[in-house]
């Protein structure tokens, strides 16, 4: 990781960003932070935060209503929101890449995993179906699930929820991104699931040297994951520091609070 | 706390086989035997696909059984019908994880907590408005909430108010079915105290299902670990990390998340760097 870190340069730089619904309601106020290549960021924050908010603004994909009312982000050299549609679209899937909390719902019930999965491929590569098809395979395999082929041939609704949340990681991962965002990623899934999917977005980013913002409710998952933790409250960014100042010696009440609220295995308890 | 040994409730060799066409079916429960003590908290943890929620639909008769018999205080309740049926699931509440799917969007929270008080006609119509605003302060919730409609209400209120109307018919067990997984980890913990607080208060038996070992062992007093649809140990809460033996509960175990160890670990590598 420390090869990853010597570029000084941000490389994603967010300054003042702020977003606003039709009323006038801000969800997000005056957000700045920078990121470097290869990091891993895990944003925490209650439902309501603007944690969301904020991972779809990096993207372009504010939900209906929602503007722009100041602010900027840098992505490598380019300044993402004076970019037109076009741009944006040549930047979505390609070179930053999202994976939503329920992918499965993102998945289309009537076609079967594999035609989606190249379909996504070939729109930002040109490739044959038959190779498109072979790169599925690949990253699915990857994703450490048994039986590629068989997975890529069935539909969605033949999927457990840990499957289809490895899949559209896979997908996401397909096109190697240099900038992965993550929206609870792992929320829907059973504890045992849920560490196999977070191992394997962490060897995802080591291996590629992606970077990452995770967004999640749980202390717990942030720490086993990012570099750094953000905590939001009330659409503003709070804290922000390396993991371990946070976890051990938080600043703000608030990013307290949020540490007692992970429930802890009576046993390996420390007193306090 | 437990101090009359006769259980309240009690499972016997139950099996449940859902049928599927033309194929094998899927066998959910497998010779399941259980006991709930009066005032116990029970902990119920699995995998998605363990059986939690079928022996949960079992017990509710959301589903029948295929085989074995419940007992619910010297009397079996394994295939009531009709009123008999009724009366019973008042005595049997149930809280379940999606507290938005469980209301009626059209229909006020008062009215939602209210209902089931007039249909089992414990009180008249000015009554039960009387105690719904005591349920809904009971529960942390103000009582001009009564008048708000459910999408009003965030999810952690939305749970709040559902756990109201459980408790206002004064059920004898309540059944909570991943109640607080779909809630943020803070709101989870607020919840999980009231759930301490209602059971200190009312001595309320109750089974406690969730994937999350951590969060089963804060609630209850022993747990009942489940795989593929068969119970492979039952331990206590307190001995949970001396006691359990079964390499699937290990497994359960070491894959709960804590920051302590991680803060430990962290700490470590840095003096050493």
């Amino acid at each position: 990781m420390m090869q990853l870190r010597a570029e000084t340069t941000p490389w994603l730089e967010v300054k003042d960003l702020s977003v606003s619904y039709k009323e006038g309601i801000p969800s997000l106020r005056d957000i700045s932070f920078s990121m470097k290549q290869g990091e891993i960021i895990g944003i925490v924050g209650e439902s309501g935060s603007g944690k969301s908010t904020l991972i779809r603004a990096l993207l372009g994909l504010l939900p209906v209503g929602g503007q722009y009312s100041g602010g900027e982000i840098t992505f490598r050299d380019r300044v993402l929101l004076r970019d037109s549609q076009q741009n944006w679209r040549g930047m979505r899937g390609k070179r930053i890449a999202m994976v939503f909390q329920d992918s499965g719902s993102y998945l289309n019930p009537i076609r079967s995993i594999g035609s989606q999965y190249v379909e996504a491929i070939r729109a930002h590569f040109p490739m044959s179906r038959k190779e498109a098809w072979g790169l599925a395979v690949r990253t699915l395999a990857r994703m450490e699930l048994d039986d590629p082929e068989r997975v890529l041939h069935s539909y969605a609704s033949q999927l457990s929820g840990g499957m289809k949340q490895r899949t559209a990681i896979a997908m996401a991962a397909a096109l190697e991104p240099e900038l992965l965002l993550a929206d609870e990623p792992t929320n829907a899934l059973d504890v045992t699931t849920q560490n196999e999917v977070m191992s394997q977005l962490s060897k995802l980013c080591a291996d590629k040297g992606t970077g990452m913002i995770l967004v999640t409710h749980n202390m717990a998952i942030a720490a086993h994951m990012a570099d750094r933790i953000g905590v939001m409250l009330d659409s503003r960014l709070v804290e922000l520091g390396d993991t371990l100042r946070v976890i051990s010696n938080p600043e703000h009440a608030y990013t307290r609070k949020l540490l007692d609220a992970v429930p802890e295995l009576e046993g390996n308890k420390h007193d306090q | 706390m437990i101090n009359d040994r006769s259980p309240i409730l009690k499972l016997s060799d139950v099996c449940k086989t859902y049928g599927l066409k033309g194929r094998q079916g899927v066998q959910a429960l497998q010779n399941v035997d259980l006991d709930l003590y009066p005032g116990e908290c029970l902990g119920i943890v699995g995998q998605s696909g363990s059986g939690k929620s079928s022996l949960a639909k079992c017990v509710t008769h959301l589903e029948q059984v295929t085989s074995g018999e419940i007992w619910y205080r010297q009397q079996q309740i394994t295939r009531l019908k009709g009123e008999k049926l009724r009366q019973m699931r008042k005595q049997i509440q149930m809280v379940f994880q999606e507290p938005a799917a469980v209301f009626n969007p059209r229909m006020k929270v008062g009215m939602f907590i209210s209902e089931p008080l007039l249909n089992y006609k414990m009180m008249q119509s000015q009554q039960a408005i009387q105690e719904t605003r005591r349920l809904l302060e009971r529960v942390g919730l103000s009582a001009l909430d009564a008048d708000k409609y459910p999408h009003e209400l965030s999810g952690g209120q939305q749970q709040r108010a559902v756990i109201a109307r459980a408790i206002g018919v004064r059920p004898e067990i309540i059944l909570f079915d991943e109640a607080t997984s779909a809630l943020d980890v803070s709101i989870q913990q607020q919840i999980l105290d009231l759930l301490m607080e209602l059971r200190m208060e009312t001595g309320v038996s109750s089974i406690f299902i969730s994937h999350d070992l951590a969060v089963v062992q804060q609630v209850s007093d022993r747990i009942v670990v489940m795989h593929q649809g068969k119970v492979v140990e039952v331990v206590d809460s307190s001995k949970l990390s001396s006691a359990a033996n079964h390499p699937y509960t290990r497994s359960l175990m070491s894959s709960a998340l804590s920051l302590r160890e991680l803060k430990g670990k962290m700490q470590v590598r840095e003096r050493v760097e």
